[in-house]
């Protein structure tokens, strides 16, 4: 039974000056210190006793994490300190990115994303994060400040399960970047949920799509479904067949059914399994298709 | 561990010393007596703590109160200004939208940052606005038509 327990379990809230201090003192106490952005599921988590500890360290707008950049050479910085509100207004975004921005704006409701970032999401790393298969298909990778300095890691090996990734005790998320976009892509993010906004997905797919002379049909196509594994998959079968065979109704078609044969997802209070398994087919191809329309009139 | 904040709250600059994992919405409630912003899920789902942190719509209950040191708040309270209603407030009540009125405190600092925001919403914009904000009484659509009237209003008659 949950209940709406107001009062968050006691703990010391802690603001480094710097990444280097908030590191050094993340690792110092592992297992007892966790980083937080806007909170939006680390309070959830706490209350619910998911997570109990000594110190939530606040690392929003350390040392440039409150930035957002984008270079039509390099690509887009997106802080991690960003809410995904700004995002959303961000007109360089809304130009080059705008796949991103219909993931965030299916996000829960304008005043949590008043506090909620794009990289909580995806170090949240909840299968159904709406914005992780954005960010996985843009081929979105993070910069991660640790004890032992900066490094990167690609999405692709981030998340290990439902609620765990590949950070370490000390590691904070200091920015997600995209490289620039294939020219002419398009993007679609289809969420279903229990309503038509608001709610956690039951399923959602994510597609981008563009053309490749190297690929022998000419495009690609690059899919991610959330809700339907213990981390949001990529079905690279599906992606393979819609990359090797003439796009059409029956490729698109095909790729759907391997997606749904690939998807391994759970009974939850939100849906079924096999309501799940079924609804990956359709929507797949649904997104699929839209993408195909709008990519198909560009060549 | 305590944390001394100061705090602009409708106005007035609060000084105040909060423990660390007391929430915006505590504070308003516990500690300043600020009843009007309501807690209905202390998930951030439900929308009745919303308030107006530094221009913005937040959930209070996904805010530390420690967070809000130089910051600055507008809560329901706020709304009204030398005993007159603010226009969504009237607009609320001339179109039947309070009923209950638990989600209302909520519902109005959300319309209110709407119309700061964007001064002539349509359908769309205003329920995307509205969507964080639940109502089990009103069926949502006397608050839609609440935001077009206060709408109209300003358009209006800009004070």
């Amino acid at each position: 039974m949950i209940t709406a327990h107001p009062g968050l379990p006691e703990f010391d809230y802690i603001r480094p000056d710097s990444l280097k201090q908030a590191s050094q003192f993340l690792a110092d106490h592992p297992g007892e210190a966790l980083p937080f952005m806007g909170g939006t599921d680390t309070f959830v988590r706490m209350r619910d006793g998911v997570w109990r500890g000594k110190y939530l360290v606040d690392v929003k707008g350390l040392d440039g994490t409150n930035e957002m950049h984008f270079d039509p050479a390099e690509g887009l910085t997106l802080g991690a300190a960003v809410n995904m509100n700004r995002v959303i207004q961000c007109p360089e975004v809304r130009e080059h990115y705008p796949l991103l921005v219909e993931a965030a704006q299916k996000v829960a409701s304008y005043q949590l994303r008043t506090r909620a970032t794009i990289v909580g999401n995806l170090c949240n790393a909840s299968p159904a994060g709406d914005t992780t298969g954005a960010c996985i298909v843009l081929g979105g990778f993070l910069s991660i400040h640790g004890v032992n300095g900066m490094r990167q890691e690609p999405l692709e090996t981030f998340f290990l399960g439902p609620g765990k990734t590949t950070l370490r005790a000390g590691d904070i998320v200091t920015a997600i970047r995209f490289p620039t976009p294939p020219p002419h892509c398009a993007g679609h993010y289809l969420k279903l949920g229990r309503n038509t906004q608001g709610d956690l997905a039951i399923v959602g797919v994510t597609v981008l799509g563009y053309p490749d002379r190297a690929a022998p049909s000419g495009y690609r196509f690059r899919i991610a479904l959330a809700s339907v594994a213990p981390v949001p998959l990529v079905p690279v079968e599906a992606e393979k067949i819609l990359a090797e065979k003439p796009v059409s109704e029956e490729s698109i078609g095909e790729a759907a059914r391997i997606a749904m044969q690939s998807c391994k997802p759970i009974d939850d209070v939100r849906g079924s399994a096999r309501y799940r398994k079924l609804m990956v087919k359709n929507l797949t191809q649904k997104s699929l298709n839209e993408v195909w329309e709008k990519i198909r009139q560009v060549t | 561990m305590y944390h001394k904040i100061r705090v602009s709250i409708n106005g007035s600059t609060e000084l105040l010393d909060v423990p660390s994992n007391m929430t915006l919405l505590q504070m308003l409630r516990e500690k300043l007596g600020l009843t009007g912003t309501k807690n209905g899920c202390s998930a951030g789902e439900c929308g009745a703590c919303t308030v107006i942190l530094n221009g913005e719509p937040v959930n209070s209950c996904m805010v530390l109160a420690v967070e809000c040191h130089e910051a600055k708040v507008l809560t329901v309270e706020g709304l009204a200004k030398d005993g007159h209603l603010d226009r969504v407030q009237q607009a609320l009540i001339e179109n039947g939208g309070v009923q209950c009125g638990f989600c209302t405190p909520g519902v109005l600092i959300s319309m209110r940052a709407l119309l700061d925001r964007s001064p002539t919403p349509n359908d769309d914009e205003i329920r995307e606005a509205l969507l964080g904000n639940l109502c089990r009484c009103t069926g949502y659509l006397r608050l839609i038509h609440a935001v077009k009237q206060a709408a109209q209003d300003q358009l209006l008659e800009p004070s």
